[in-house]
């Protein structure tokens, strides 16, 4: 299936600069789509996920508009043309 | 984001890395240390817990760990005073699958001059880190990770942090740490073997205050030349110890407080240590609303104040455990920060000061050096 990244403007520089990254995905969750994206843009996946695969704290991850801490994580299963936001929380001090 | 400014440095400069809330600081004076320029901010909106300089072999690199809150934790340098900075796409400082996650770097310790490659990073959740090809990866010192005390480590308020890295310089694998709340741990063989060395240090928050680990130990401070002096700032207490840390004796005579977080030693001189006391663990400001650097001429069988200088009125200031460091120099530049933003510095042993900078972010890490 055809997935898109959407990229918050602090991502982007470790995706040469784009904001939309469009992956062909073999597996059907958002865990299968960031496997594929951290193939082609390491930098990126590293600053959403932890070592050991865990979406950071103050990172969201939408499926459309919806969070996938409301869905089924990164389990969240996603269909053909799915749009998937990288942002950071409303954190901050 | 906020315009960065570079420094022009030159080899004999001294230079003051000032790592806050908000980013890095590079301060640069000639070598009569009279006026400091102010470079940075580098990294704006990450906090800097740890930098160092590094000036091993022919380098002149800054080593700093920069920590987003929403992206995670990377160790950069700069062999050009920030200029350009080399950050790694992916974290070379990372947790091996099935364990952790990196939380924050506290620490950047180079090693031994004969290692120039050598380098250690302490990080949050406690553990110790060692790269031996110039940072360009690192490995878990596994010898601490499965230390059998670690289970019963406490986070202490900064999180469960391996603080402090203290590498000996004449004996090869030699480091000694410090975890809060773990205590002093100490290994001889390269981090293979690690034994807990808190013997006499008081835990004034558990049933038994000397127990053999689980201390919150704040910082220690090793002489350069004679290795086996360590100086040692606890929750509650201050300690030396002139066998490397196998004992240490109770050195609180004289000051207003004993509890506090920073300790730094004279560069030349292992009978002269700086602390700022703050008045206690429930108000973690200094004494009275002064700001007051002690220092010991006499291996801590006394302390002075130093007030030339600094705010006498109305200062309760909190200076944090790596705001505190010493260049090199004979007459020893003495700095410290304030989590107020405020940077201070001594050209004359400490007999005064003057403020290099005063609205800084809250001021986590200063180390000085001559480039």
């Amino acid at each position: 299936m055809t997935v898109t990244f959407h990229l918050t403007g602090f991502l982007r520089a470790y995706a040469g600069g784009a904001g939309d990254v469009r992956l062909e995905v073999p597996g059907g969750t958002v865990g299968d789509a960031l496997r594929v994206l951290a193939e082609r843009h390491p930098g990126v996946s590293a600053r959403v996920l932890d070592e050991q695969g865990v979406v950071r704290r103050h990172v969201n991850v939408f499926v459309g508009s919806q969070s996938i801490r409301d869905l089924n994580g990164l389990a969240t299963a996603l269909r053909d043309g799915a749009e998937i936001s990288l942002l950071a929380a409303v954190s901050g001090g | 984001m906020p315009t960065t400014q570079n420094v022009q440095v030159r080899r004999g400069d001294v230079l003051v890395l000032v790592g806050t809330m908000k980013g890095l600081f590079v301060f640069r004076s000639g070598p009569d240390r009279a006026r400091f320029e102010r470079g940075g901010p580098y990294f704006p909106g990450h906090a800097v817990y740890a930098a160092a300089y590094d000036r091993r072999g022919d380098r002149q690199r800054i080593w700093a760990a920069a920590t987003s809150m929403h992206w995670g934790a990377l160790l950069n340098h700069t062999d050009d005073f920030g200029a350009t900075w080399t950050t790694p796409e992916v974290p070379t400082v990372r947790f091996p699958e099935g364990t952790k996650a990196l939380q924050n770097i506290w620490q950047i310790a180079p090693g031994r001059a004969e290692e120039p490659d050598v380098l250690y990073c302490g990080v949050e959740p406690a553990a110790l880190f060692e790269s031996r090809d110039n940072g360009k990866s690192f490995a878990l010192v596994e010898g601490l990770w499965q230390h059998p005390h670690r289970e019963k480590w406490q986070p202490g308020g900064g999180g469960l942090c391996l603080h402090t890295v203290v590498v000996d310089p004449a004996r090869k694998g030699g480091i000694t740490v410090a975890i809060s709340t773990g205590g002093v741990y100490r290994t001889d063989d390269g981090g293979r073997t690690w034994t807990a060395r808190n013997k006499g240090v008081r835990a004034q928050f558990l049933p038994d205050p000397y127990p053999e680990f689980g201390q919150c130990v704040h910082k220690i401070a090793r002489h350069p030349s004679r290795p086996d002096r360590l100086y040692l700032q606890n929750h509650w207490g201050l300690y030396r110890s002139d066998d490397g840390g196998d004992s240490w004796q109770d050195i609180a005579h004289g000051v207003p407080s004993d509890f506090g977080f920073c300790m730094a030693v004279h560069p030349h001189d292992s009978e002269t240590a700086y602390i700022v006391p703050l008045e206690s663990d429930g108000f973690r400001c200094t004494p009275e609303g002064k700001l007051r650097v002690y220092r010991t001429r006499d291996g801590g069988g006394s302390w002075q104040p130093l007030s030339e200088g600094l705010p006498q009125r109305d200062a309760f200031e909190t200076v944090v455990r790596d705001a505190m460091g010493t260049d090199q120099e004979q007459r020893a530049g003495i700095y410290f920060g304030t989590r107020s933003g405020k940077l201070f510095a001594s050209r004359d042993d400490g007999e005064s000061w003057t403020a290099l900078a005063q609205g800084l972010p809250p001021i986590v890490s200063v180390r000085a050096a001559r480039a």
